[in-house]
This record gives C-alpha cells, sequence and structure tokens, in this order.
C-alpha cells in the first residue's frame, strides 16, 4: 500500500508538472524582447511591448469580437436547447423515440469535429440551393451559421451536465407543486430552473468556452471575411511562434485562472452558508 | 351518430373512435392531426424543440454527407459534384450512386497509410493517456478530501484555456531553438546538438496526450472515488500484497471507468486535426488532414464525404459503447 501511494504520488506531480510547463512557459516568454519567442534577451526583458503591439492589432481585435458575440449567442442558445433535451431524457419517462434523441444528443460529444464542420456545411449549402431556387434569397455564411453549428456540437455538453444534475434530485417537489396545481410551466420556472440553476450556469460556461476556441467546426462553416479568434491565431502559429499570440494567451489564461479561482471561492463560501443553516435546523 | 365526448371530439362517450371522426379522417386532414389532437400537450411541444433541433442540424447533415460521397465529382461544377437525385423530363426519377469515392479511399496507398497511421497514433496516445493518468486519478482519489477538490480543480483548469494556445505551448518547447533543445543542450550538455522533435510523431502524441489527458483522468476519478477502502483491506487481510491486490480488486472494479476515459480519448484522436497539423509529420498524414485537404483545397466533396462516411463507420462501435456506458452511469446516478 505505502509504496503504491509513493508511486501514484509521484505521477500525479508529474502529470501536473507535464500540464502546466507548457503554459507557464507560454506566459514566461510573452515578456520576452526576443522575436524568437523561447530565446531569452536578458538584457531587454522584461517587457511588455508584445501587449501594446496585441492591442494595437486590429485582425486580432476584431475576430476577438466576433468570436465573443458568437459564443454569447451559442451559451445562451445551447443552454435552452439541451436543458429542455436534459429535462425531457431525465423526467418525461419512456416516450416514443427517446433512446433515439439520447443517442442524438450524446454522438455530438464524441464525434471527431471534422465530421461535424463537414456535415454542418453541406448542410447549409443545400439549404443555400433551396432558398435560391424557392425563394430567390441569397444567405452569406457568417456570423449565423458559425453559431447554429456551434450551438449543435455544444447543446450535447449541456445536456448532459443539467441531466447528471436532474438525475441526482427524486421529482417530489415538481410532483408536490403540481399537486398543488401549479401548471407544468410554473413548475418548471418556479421549482425545477432554481433547483438545476448550478448546472444551467456551468452549462452556459462550458458552452462559452467550447465555441471560443472552436478552430475546425468554424473553419468549415465560416464565410470569407468571418474569421474568428482561434482561425487567426491558427493561420498565425502555423507560420511559426509569435510573441504577440504569447501575450494574448498570457490573457487568456490569467482571465480563466481568475474565473476559475473566483467560482471556486463562491462555490465553497455558499456550501459552508448551506453547512451552516444545516446545522441551525438541526439544533433547532 | 353521436358526437364525441366533451373532453376529446374523435371519441364516443364509450371512448371509441368515433365513425364520423373515421370518416372525416380518411378524406379529411391527414392521420398525424388526429394523433396530434388527441395528445397535444406543452409535454409534446418540449419534446420537439431539442428533437427538431437535432433532427434538423445533426442527423440531416449526415444523410447529405451520405449522399454526396456516392456522387460524382466535377471539378468545375457550383457545388462541385453531379446531382444523385435528378428529375429526368418524362417525370421519372433518375439516382446515379458512384462507389468510386470509396473504391479509391481503399485502394489509394495514401490514403491507406493515413487510416493506419491514424489508427496507431490514437491507440497508442490511448495507452500512454492511461499509463499517466491512472496513477494521477488513483492519487486524487487516495488523498485527503479537502486537498482532493483542489488537485481535481488544477486537472480542469487547463480544459478551460484554449485547446489552441495550448498545442501552440508546445511549439515553443519543442522546435530547435526551443526550452526542451536549450536545457538539454545549452545549459545541461546532455545531447550533442539539438534533438529534431518538432513535425515527428513524438511530437504529435505528446500534443495529443497533453490535451485529452483530463479527460482520462476525470471518469477514472469519478469511478475511482466510489471504491469501498474495505474491500481492499480484506484482500489484504488474506495475505495479497500491495501488487496483487490493486491488480485483483482495484483494476476489475475500475474497468468502466478505464473504458470511458480510454473512449474519450481514442474517439476524437482518430479524428484529430488541429494536433498534426501544428505538431505533426508534414510526409505522413492522418485522416482528419486528408479530408480538409481533399475539401479545401482539391475541392473533390465526394471524396471528402467518403472519407467522413467511412470515420464514421469505423468509429461507430467505439461510440455506441460510449453512449452504453453513459447511460448506465447516469442510470447508476439515479439510484
Amino acid at each position: 500500500m505505502k509504496t503504491e501511494g509513493v508511486f501514484s504520488k509521484t505521477m500525479l506531480w508529474v502529470g501536473l508538472a507535464f500540464l502546466y510547463i507548457p503554459i507557464l512557459s507560454m506566459v514566461f516568454f510573452s515578456f520576452n524582447n526576443s522575436r524568437l519567442v523561447t530565446v531569452w534577451d536578458a538584457p531587454n526583458s522584461p517587457t511588455v511591448k508584445w501587449y501594446i503591439k496585441l492591442f494595437g492589432d486590429h485582425q486580432i481585435l476584431s475576430a476577438a469580437w466576433l468570436s465573443i458575440q458568437v459564443a454569447a449567442c451559442t451559451a445562451t442558445g445551447a443552454v435552452v436547447l439541451g436543458t429542455l433535451a436534459g429535462l425531457v431524457l431525465s423526467r418525461f419517462g419512456p416516450f416514443r423515440g427517446r433512446a433515439f434523441l439520447q443517442g442524438l444528443t450524446t454522438a455530438p460529444l464524441v464525434m471527431p469535429e471534422v465530421i461535424t464542420g463537414l456535415s454542418m456545411l453541406l448542410l447549409f449549402v443545400s439549404l443555400e440551393q433551396l432558398f435560391t431556387a424557392w425563394f430567390g434569397w441569397q444567405f452569406d455564411r457568417g456570423f449565423a451559421t458559425i453559431t447554429i453549428a456551434h450551438i449543435t456540437f455544444t447543446m450535447a455538453y449541456v445536456t448532459v451536465v443539467v441531466q447528471s444534475r436532474l438525475a441526482g434530485f427524486d421529482d417530489s417537489l415538481e410532483e408536490a407543486a403540481l399537486d398543488l396545481g401549479a401548471r407544468p410551466a410554473k413548475v418548471f420556472f418556479r421549482i425545477t430552473v432554481p433547483l438545476i440553476l448550478p448546472a444551467i450556469l456551468s452549462g452556459w460556461l462550458l458552452a462559452f468556452t467550447l465555441s471560443w476556441d472552436d478552430l475546425v467546426v468554424t473553419q468549415f462553416v465560416s464565410g470569407p471575411g468571418s474569421n474568428t479568434l482561434p482561425m487567426v491565431i491558427f493561420s498565425r502559429v502555423r507560420l511559426g511562434v509569435s510573441p504577440v499570440v504569447n501575450a494574448l494567451a498570457t490573457i487568456m489564461v490569467l482571465i480563466v485562472a481568475l474565473g476559475v479561482v473566483l467560482s471556486a471561492f463562491l462555490m465553497r463560501r455558499q456550501e459552508q452558508r448551506r453547512k451552516r443553516e444545516e446545522q441551525m435546523a438541526a439544533t433547532g | 351518430m353521436k358526437s364525441g365526448s366533451r373532453n376529446s371530439p374523435s371519441r364516443d362517450s364509450y371512448g371509441r373512435v368515433s365513425p364520423l371522426w373515421l370518416f372525416l379522417m380518411r378524406f379529411g386532414p391527414p392521420r398525424w392531426s388526429e394523433y396530434v389532437v388527441k395528445n397535444w400537450t406543452g409535454q409534446r411541444l418540449v419534446i420537439a424543440v431539442p428533437y427538431l433541433w437535432l433532427l434538423i442540424f445533426f442527423l440531416i447533415p449526415f444523410l447529405i454527407v451520405l449522399k454526396i460521397s456516392f456522387a460524382e465529382f466535377s471539378p468545375l461544377g457550383r457545388p462541385p459534384y453531379e446531382p444523385v437525385f435528378r428529375w429526368l423530363e418524362e417525370g421519372a426519377l433518375q439516382i446515379k450512386l458512384l462507389i468510386g469515392s470509396y473504391v479509391y479511399l481503399f485502394n489509394e496507398p495514401l490514403y491507406v497509410s493515413a487510416w493506419l497511421y491514424s489508427l496507431k497514433v490514437a491507440f497508442f496516445s490511448t495507452v500512454f493517456c492511461l499509463m499517466l493518468g491512472y496513477p494521477m486519478a488513483y492519487a486524487i482519489s487516495r488523498s485527503p478530501p479537502t486537498q482532493r477538490n483542489v488537485l481535481l480543480l488544477l486537472i480542469i483548469l487547463p480544459f478551460w484555456t484554449s485547446f489552441l494556445l495550448r498545442v501552440y505551448a508546445w511549439i515553443g518547447l519543442l522546435k530547435t531553438d526551443g526550452l526542451i533543445n536549450q536545457v538539454l543542450f545549452k545549459w545541461l550538455g546532455i545531447v550533442d546538438e539539438p534533438l529534431a522533435m518538432m513535425n515527428t510523431s513524438f511530437a504529435v502524441y505528446i500534443g495529443i496526450v497533453y490535451s485529452y489527458l483530463p479527460f482520462m483522468i476525470l471518469p477514472l476519478y469519478s469511478n475511482l472515488e466510489k471504491h469501498d477502502n474495505t474491500l481492499l483491506e480484506a484482500a489484504q487481510d488474506l495475505g495479497a500484497g500491495p501488487i496483487k491486490s490493486f491488480l485483483r480488486v482495484t483494476m476489475p472494479l475500475s474497468f468502466p471507468g478505464i473504458v470511458a476515459g480510454s473512449l474519450l480519448v481514442f474517439i476524437p484522436a482518430v479524428g484529430e486535426y488541429v494536433i498534426p497539423s501544428l505538431l505533426g509529420r508534414t510526409d505522413q498524414l492522418m485522416v482528419a488532414k486528408l479530408l480538409a485537404d481533399e475539401f479545401f483545397l482539391n475541392r473533390d466533396w465526394p471524396r471528402a464525404s467518403a472519407v467522413a462516411i467511412a470515420m464514421l463507420l469505423l468509429l461507430v462501435v467505439p461510440i455506441m459503447v460510449f453512449q452504453r456506458f453513459q447511460n448506465k452511469e447516469l442510470q447508476a446516478q439515479k439510484k
């Protein structure tokens, strides 16, 4: 038991180092003066000149703005659809086509991105043909097509999160409300949604992150002129390392780290408050 | 003839479907409308919304891919393929299915080697992920509860930062004048010349293991955490050493976690596009890159679709196994 513990502990620290050294090195070299990124230019470093360059880079800034818009719309749409799907799957009992729906919601989780991207693009192309033939209306691929594609593959994640949260509760509260005469819609908004709110929030954040980060599906479904941030980053780093990308990465890592620490802190405080209340209720 | 009861216009007071309604149904509204009238509640609507979305944007696209994979490539067309279904002037439907794209997939050496290489990379990446991830998940599940959440947070944190940028970070480490070579060559002098690590299979393995490690650890952890320690104690009381009790008790119990984690790594790794294009070999393509090149560079949509369908067929079994485990997990949570 002892040796086994030592071995797995060591592996844990090796693994954590493996996970964090690349990120930390990326952050570190963003303050390097040299254009070569990884060759430390001691006399002139640290410097923030790449950050100044970053904030003057219109291509990156406009791409980031588009990505934020897409991700916000995606997360909201995915939360609505994913919550409905999660609710249907865990609360509506057996209905015809339930297994099929379950399959449809979990398949996008593991589907290789190139397949999703290709199939979505071919759908949009077919729709374009239909619309031009029937209504004489031509639509361009861009914001809308990217958002629809993102909603489709991110809603699966929301569904799983919501479904597993709902599985943790029995439906006695909802039943009680129904018995007291509340209409199903009211029960949903007054009982179910507050119960699964943490799942909905983390689902929103998850969908936002996945959309913000997606490259492959976006490359397929985006039209000319609509470049999201990952597309711009990809086209730059294909040519080699670039210190501006390091600066951008540092900012993104910082935001995520702050957000995660903050949410962990809030969750812990809430947990403590709940425990205190439980104790007070128990002691009377 | 009596009209229907108060609740439903289609049934008489005995609950039978009234003849009038049957008569109307035959000539009047189509069958499904009666079905909708009878069962029309908010529930149906709630089920319909996500269902329709997934049907339109997830299932139908696959049918379109399937259709186009049988189409004929016409380089100058817009879109660049001949229609599969065509109405002839006499009102007949002409269907032209070509399997040329599929035949090509299995005969062209470039394609065959890309398939084998993708499978090999995905398989060994999964094995490496398991070898690193299992001890990590085990250590987390055995640590005190207060530390556990912090450690889990540390595992999940990289997942929230950009995948693309994390792969990019490895370019800075692996390239000829990158960090690893500087440490090994300049500072320590262990190697005589900088190692060529970029654009090798080694870099692809590193990238995939690095990116998918959390997907391996989390299912394993949620399985290992539930284990009953008394079983291990019993095994040791009965004289099993640490290695034996691990192999005979812990390992078999964690089998569902191993399967779920491995599939979560293997399936996306087969279709990985970003990592091999940034870190991988230029002389040996993986299937996803082949698909993208076929689509974007050659504009051969039928062949790209055929690659997608073949990849899907290859992955159908692992995906279905994964879904079974996922459902079982959810059911277990419910109990």
